[in-house]
């Protein structure tokens, strides 16, 4: 039997964020042959339904109001909830980023069905589906089937590959009115300070540092090799503790769980709660003055040395392949 | 101020995850309050402390859940519920849990419920939300600051690096993010007194719940280890022959650059 999948496309600072053609991916999977219809939330996003469409969606429903310009949980619920009425839809895909994260248990309660989150890949036979998540911040994953109801998931980004893009594919867009009111939450302000809008949970590249870094100036080479790279700057919690930078980059069981295709430590030990973090990453790099130290057990390559002596050095090297 | 934090048992950080038939083994594992409900618990205790009013830590499980609503309550919390399921239900998912913990709190006077932001074992971050819908009160995820002045809540929350600075009213559920607080220890008078203090215990029957209501929605029908790396280089010879090798390495074997 084929399913209809909703998708929800997710856009940041006016592009789409990579995790929405991972989550059309996704929603191939599940729908069995059957339609892949995106969904689009903003004040003006008409413009994006083309490359929904261009990454497998066969149609497109955009909800534009401006009390969608920004994510709220009241306002992109009631938007949502308006799209499931009219379409029915027998699976919903989000991404499990800040935003799918907030808003999808309140869709699942509000549908009383069940939603398996951060879900790294999809074994289908046929209508049977098998979704398999980290638990235990990445020390093991689960196997774990949606008895009844719509099949609701969310995708971890980087790690369900997009289809190919076709500019060629062709899809129905479609506008549905509705009326967001009531919003309990008023944003007043947000305040960016990630490293030049690459988000530490998609970049392909981090760039973490430890408790070696030393300082908050310490972090200044990280920071040029990560830019360099098109890579985002994380931290274990030594690093935050001794507040050389802020949480919101800590990796680890408390903190972000990162799958980059390169993750390069930096002066950091590698206790258990770090490696949960961060050991799926498809490539570890460690850079550590002392060689016993844990991190290099899970180092596909390992330097033990000075950071201040390598991280220049490999800037350099970095630099010059990229001349070449 | 009526204040709620929800906590969860979970294995201590520190603990190897052993596996065997499908199963997380439990046994001579140490548990603590999952670290994020530790936030919550000393944020529910702050605003006490600062507008007046009663905490109330609550959890779901078996027996041994006691041992952390009796550490939340040598932190400082006030009251314990510990609504066991153990002899009623063989499995929880988040539909459950939610059902459960909204099924506790819909008659009582709620003004703040604080949850942390996700487990540290199941990682799904979704009950304290499913939590906030079916008790029809707005909720906000991640929180790192949190100010009640008036009819005004003030929050930070963090949004994947970013910080949203927002505000809302009571009533309210917020979930916990690092960086909100740090959690103290349970003093010595702490811990005495945490003996004395009421911990209420219901069964589904107490809440009138029955069994079919709380039927789950997912089923986890495996659990494995991830796959053991093969072990890495550690490069040898000159620092920078060392990172001209690493450079090339990435380029040519691990093609990640």
């Amino acid at each position: 039997m084929t399913k209809k999948v909703l998708v929800l496309g997710e856009a940041r600072e006016g592009s789409l964020r990579n995790v929405s053609f991972e989550a059309i991916a996704a929603a191939k999977t599940v729908a069995n042959g059957g339609e892949i219809v995106a969904v689009l939330l903003g004040d003006t996003v008409a413009d994006l339904a083309k490359e929904m469409v261009a990454y497998g969606a066969d149609r497109v429903i955009t909800v534009e109001h401006p009390h969608l310009k920004q994510y709220t949980s009241d306002g992109y619920s009631q938007a949502v909830m308006a799209v499931i009425e009219q379409e029915n839809p027998e699976g919903i895909v989000f991404g499990h980023t800040a935003l799918g994260k907030d808003l999808s248990p309140k869709i699942a309660s509000k549908l009383q069905a069940g939603l398996v989150s951060d879900v790294t890949s999809i074994e289908s036979d046929g209508d049977e589906h098998t979704f398999i998540r980290p638990i235990y911040s990445g020390k093991a994953f689960e196997k774990i089937k949606i008895k009844d109801g719509v099949t609701f998931f969310t995708v971890r980004p980087n790690n369900i590959a997009p289809l190919e893009k076709d500019d060629s594919r062709s899809g129905d867009v479609s506008s549905l009115a509705v009326d967001i009111t009531n919003l309990r939450t008023v944003i007043k302000e947000v305040v960016r300070k990630s490293t030049d809008g690459v988000d530490l949970s998609e970049a392909k590249v981090v760039v973490a540092g430890g408790r070696g870094v030393k300082s908050s100036e310490g972090f200044e080479p990280l920071k040029e090799l990560a830019d360099l790279l098109g890579g985002a700057i994380g931290a274990s919690r030594g690093a935050c503790d001794a507040d050389y930078c802020d949480y919101s980059l800590q990796i680890g069981q408390t903190g972000k769980v990162v799958t980059p295709d390169l993750y390069i430590a930096a002066g950091i030990s590698g206790a258990i709660q770090h490696l949960a973090g961060m050991s799926n990453s498809k490539i570890i790099v460690a850079i550590n003055k002392d060689p016993e130290a844990n991190i290099f057990n899970v180092a596909d390559y390992g330097i033990v040395g000075d950071l201040f002596e390598v991280l220049p050095l490999l800037i350099e090297e970095f630099k010059k392949v990229k001349q070449s | 101020m009526n204040i709620y934090a929800l906590v969860k048992r979970t294995f201590d950080t520190e603990e190897k995850i052993v596996v065997s038939g499908g199963k997380i083994q439990e046994d001579g594992a140490e548990f603590i309050i999952n670290p994020y409900d530790e936030y919550a618990v000393e944020e529910a205790i702050q605003l006490r402390d600062a507008h007046g009013g009663k905490v109330t830590v609550l959890t779901l499980g078996g027996e041994d859940a006691e041992e952390q609503l009796r550490k939340a309550l040598a932190m400082g919390a006030d009251e314990a519920v510990l609504i066991n399921t153990e002899d009623d239900l063989d499995e929880l998912d988040e539909y459950a849990a939610a059902t459960l913990i909204a099924e506790y709190l819909k008659d009582k006077e709620v003004d703040i419920i604080i949850a942390g932001n996700v487990a540290v074992d199941g990682g799904s971050g979704q009950v304290g939300p499913r939590v906030a819908d079916l008790l029809d009160i707005n909720y906000v995820t991640t929180i790192t600051s949190l100010e009640i002045d008036g009819d005004v809540v003030k929050i930070v929350r963090d949004i994947e690096g970013d910080s949203e600075i927002l505000e809302t009213a009571l009533p309210l559920l917020v979930t916990a993010q690092q960086g909100l607080n740090e959690p103290r220890y349970p003093s010595l008078p702490g811990i005495m007194k945490a003996k004395k203090k009421p911990l209420e215990e219901l069964e589904l029957d107490d809440l009138d719940i029955d069994e079919d209501d709380v039927e789950v929605k997912t089923e986890t029908v495996d659990i494995f280890l991830p796959a053991q790396k093969a072990a890495g280089r550690v490069l040898e010879g000159d620092i920078a022959d060392q990172v001209k090798e690493l450079v090339n390495l990435l380029h040519t074997e691990a093609k990640v650059i």
